[in-house]
C-alpha cells in the first residue's frame, strides 16, 4: 500500500479535448512520487456546499514524478466546478488512492477502455512492458487517441460508428481477429461484465478496474462496495472496498 | 494554565476530541493522516454479534452543504473488531469506544457480554440507526424501548454505557430522560436525520436504500439545539456531534453543553481536521481566557 497525503497542488494546465471531457495537469510535491497506473486522486471543490471529493483515475505521471495527469467528465455541479480552474490555480487533492494495475510484463496484452475509463490506460500503457494492442470504446467523439498510440497498436470502436468498428469494444476485437494472454480494463459496468465473461471463456487473466460512488476514499466509510465471490478478508462478508481493495481487481473475485 | 481534559463517566479523556461511529472506521485508515495519540477518544465504526453485509450501493449522496448515508451497518463482526481492531487502537494513547448495533436485545446483550473481558474504555449503543430496518432506530424512537434496553444493557456491561441518540424524534429529551432513567452513563447525539434524495434527470432515488441519513454541516444547526435542550434536561456527560467541520463548530458544541464532541462527516473532506480542531480548541482556549471546558458552557 502506497502512502497517501492531502496536499494543495497549481494547476500547470487545464483544457476541454472533447465534449465535456476536461485534461488537467498539476503541479505535486508527494503524490505523483507515489503514484502507479490504475491508481486515483480526491479532488476537492472550494465550494464548501459540495462537501465530498470527487475521485478521479490518474492519466499520467510524467519522468519527474512531480506532475499528474488526470482526464475526467464533467458530471455534475462539483466537476463543472472544477473544470473551470486554470493555469496557476490551487487545488486540494488528496492521494495516491486505491492499489494499482499489477505491471505484469512481457505479454500479449489487452488494454481496454470504455469512455471515461479510457485515461487510466495511458499510463498503464506507458509503463507495461509488452505486445500491447490498446482497445478504445467511444460514443462518438474521440479523445487521447494520439497520446495512446504512442504506447501500442490502438483499435477503436464507436457506438454511431463514426470511428472504427461500429459497436463496443467487444466487438473490436472480433473485428480485428485480436487475442491476448491477459487483459486490463477500465470503462463501464455493462462492459466489465461482457469482459469477465469473455476472459473466462477464453481462460485469460483480466484485471478490471471498478467505480462506485465514494465518500471517504481510503477503506474507512464502506460506501463503495462491491460484491465479491468470496468472504473478503478485511469486510469479513462478500463485499470488498473498491476504494482501498481496488478499483482494480481480478474479475473472476468480483461479482458484477 | 489550560485543562483540556474531560472525565465521561469515570474514564478520562485528555481532550473532548472524539470520532464519529462510522466515519473512521477502527482508525486504522485515518491513522496515516493523524496522530492517534492526539485523539480524546477513536470511537469505531458500529458492530454486532455476527458480520452484517450492509445495503446495496448507491450508499452515499452529497447533497447542499452534507451527505446522505444508507450504508446499512456493514460491520465484520464483534469477533474480528476483538481479534483485529482493538489490539491496533491499544497501541495508541487514546480512549477506545466501541460502538455497539444489533437487530434484536439479545444482539446487543451478545456484543455487550463479549466485551465485558476486553480492554475497552467505554461501550455506544447505537439505537439510533436510519438504515436498518430491525433494531437502531426502532428502539431509539421509544422512550420506553430506551429505558428497558438500557436497563438490560446496564446489567450486563463492565463499562460504562453511552447511549447515542437519534434526532428523528418529537422530543429528544423525553428520549434522553428514559436513557438516563434506565441507567445510562452518558449521551451521545446527534446520530444522522432521515432523509431522501431524487435524481431528477434519471428519474431514480440517488440511494438503492431510497432514504439516507443526512449528516455534515447543513444538521449542525439542530444538533446544536438538541444538544442544548437534552444538556438542560439531564444531568449525564454529553458528546455532541453533527456537522462539525472545525474548531469553532466543536466550541459551539461546548458552549451549548456537551462535555466531548465527535468529528464525523468531515473526515472525508479532511482527514486531519481531528488533530486539527485538537489543537484549535486549545489555542481558543489560550486566546479567550478559559482555563477548562467546563467554564465554556454558555
Amino acid at each position: 500500500m502506497t502512502k497517501k497525503w492531502k496536499e494543495t497542488v497549481t494547476i500547470i494546465e487545464q483544457k476541454q479535448i472533447a465534449e465535456g471531457i476536461f485534461s488537467l495537469w498539476i503541479q505535486t510535491e508527494k503524490i505523483g512520487k507515489e503514484a502507479v497506473p490504475g491508481q486515483f486522486v480526491n479532488l476537492y471543490c472550494k465550494d464548501k456546499s459540495r462537501l465530498l471529493p470527487r475521485p478521479i483515475s490518474i492519466c499520467e505521471i510524467d519522468d519527474t514524478k512531480k506532475r499528474l495527469r488526470v482526464v475526467y467528465r464533467v458530471a455534475g455541479k462539483g466537476t463543472e466546478e472544477i473544470s473551470q480552474y486554470m493555469a496557476g490555480n490551487t487545488l486540494e487533492i488528496e492521494g495516491p488512492l486505491g492499489n494499482g494495475f499489477p505491471l505484469k510484463n512481457g505479454k500479449k496484452v489487452f488494454l481496454i477502455g470504455g469512455g471515461i475509463g479510457i485515461p487510466p490506460m495511458l499510463e498503464l500503457a506507458k509503463q507495461l512492458e509488452g505486445e500491447k494492442q490498446i482497445i478504445v470504446g467511444y460514443r462518438s467523439e474521440t479523445f487521447l487517441k494520439e497520446d495512446l498510440e504512442k504506447y501500442g497498436k490502438v483499435f477503436i470502436a464507436t457506438e454511431d460508428g463514426s470511428v472504427g468498428v461500429k459497436g463496443n469494444v467487444l466487438d473490436c476485437i472480433k473485428e480485428n481477429g485480436l487475442e491476448a494472454d491477459i487483459i486490463f480494463a477500465c470503462g463501464p459496468t455493462p462492459m466489465l461484465r461482457a469482459i469477465k465473461e469473455y476472459a473466462q471463456n477464453m481462460k485469460i487473466e483480466a484485471w478490471i478496474s471498478l467505480e462506485e460512488r465514494m465518500a471517504c476514499g481510503i477503506g474507512a466509510c464502506l460506501a463503495c462496495v462491491c460484491q465479491s465471490k468470496d468472504v473478503d478478508e478485511h469486510t469479513n462478508v462478500k463485499n470488498k472496498r473498491i476504494c482501498k481493495d481496488g478499483p482494480v481487481f481480478l474479475a473472476e473475485e468480483v461479482e458484477l | 494554565m489550560i485543562n483540556t481534559a474531560v472525565n465521561i463517566a469515570g474514564v478520562e479523556l485528555k481532550n473532548p476530541i472524539m470520532t464519529a461511529s462510522g466515519t473512521f472506521g477502527s482508525g486504522e485508515e485515518y491513522s496515516e493522516f493523524v496522530d492517534l495519540n492526539k485523539l480524546g477518544a477513536v470511537v469505531t465504526k458500529g458492530v454486532a454479534n455476527v458480520p452484517w453485509q450492509g445495503n446495496p450501493t448507491p450508499r452515499i449522496a452529497e447533497t447542499y452543504g452534507g451527505m446522505l448515508n444508507a450504508i446499512g451497518l456493514q460491520n465484520p463482526g464483534i469477533d474480528v473488531l476483538i481479534q483485529r481492531d482493538i489490539p491496533f487502537l491499544k497501541k495508541f494513547d487514546t480512549k477506545i469506544v466501541v460502538n455497539v448495533c444489533g437487530k434484536t436485545i439479545e444482539d446487543y446483550c451478545e456484543v455487550v457480554e463479549r466485551l465485558s473481558q476486553e480492554e475497552v474504555d467505554l461501550l455506544e449503543i447505537n439505537i439510533s440507526c436510519p438504515n436498518v430496518k430491525e433494531g437502531g432506530i426502532a428502539f431509539g424512537q421509544n422512550p420506553a424501548a430506551v429505558e428497558m434496553i438500557t436497563k438490560e444493557l446496564k446489567k450486563r456491561a463492565k463499562q460504562p454505557i453511552i447511549m447515542k441518540l437519534s434526532p428523528n424524534v418529537t422530543d429528544i429529551t423525553e428520549i434522553a430522560k428514559a436513557a438516563e432513567a434506565g441507567g445510562a452513563d452518558a449521551l451521545s447525539l446527534i446520530n444522522t436525520l432521515t432523509g431522501m434524495k431524487i435524481d431528477i434527470y434519471k428519474k431514480t432515488f440517488a440511494l438503492a436504500n431510497k432514504t439516507g441519513g443526512l449528516s455534515g454541516p447543513a444538521i449542525k444547526p439542530i444538533a446544536i439545539r438538541m444538544v442544548y435542550q437534552v444538556a438542560n434536561a439531564v444531568k449525564l456527560p454529553i458528546i455532541g456531534m453533527g456537522g462539525i467541520s472545525n474548531t469553532e463548530d466543536a466550541i459551539e458544541f461546548l458552549m451549548a453543553g456537551a462535555n466531548a464532541v465527535a468529528v464525523g462527516t468531515m473526515n472525508f473532506r479532511n482527514p486531519y481536521v481531528t488533530e486539527e480542531i485538537v489543537n484549535g480548541i486549545e489555542q481558543f482556549m489560550m486566546q479567550y481566557g478559559y482555563e477548562s471546558l467546563a467554564d465554556m458552557r454558555i
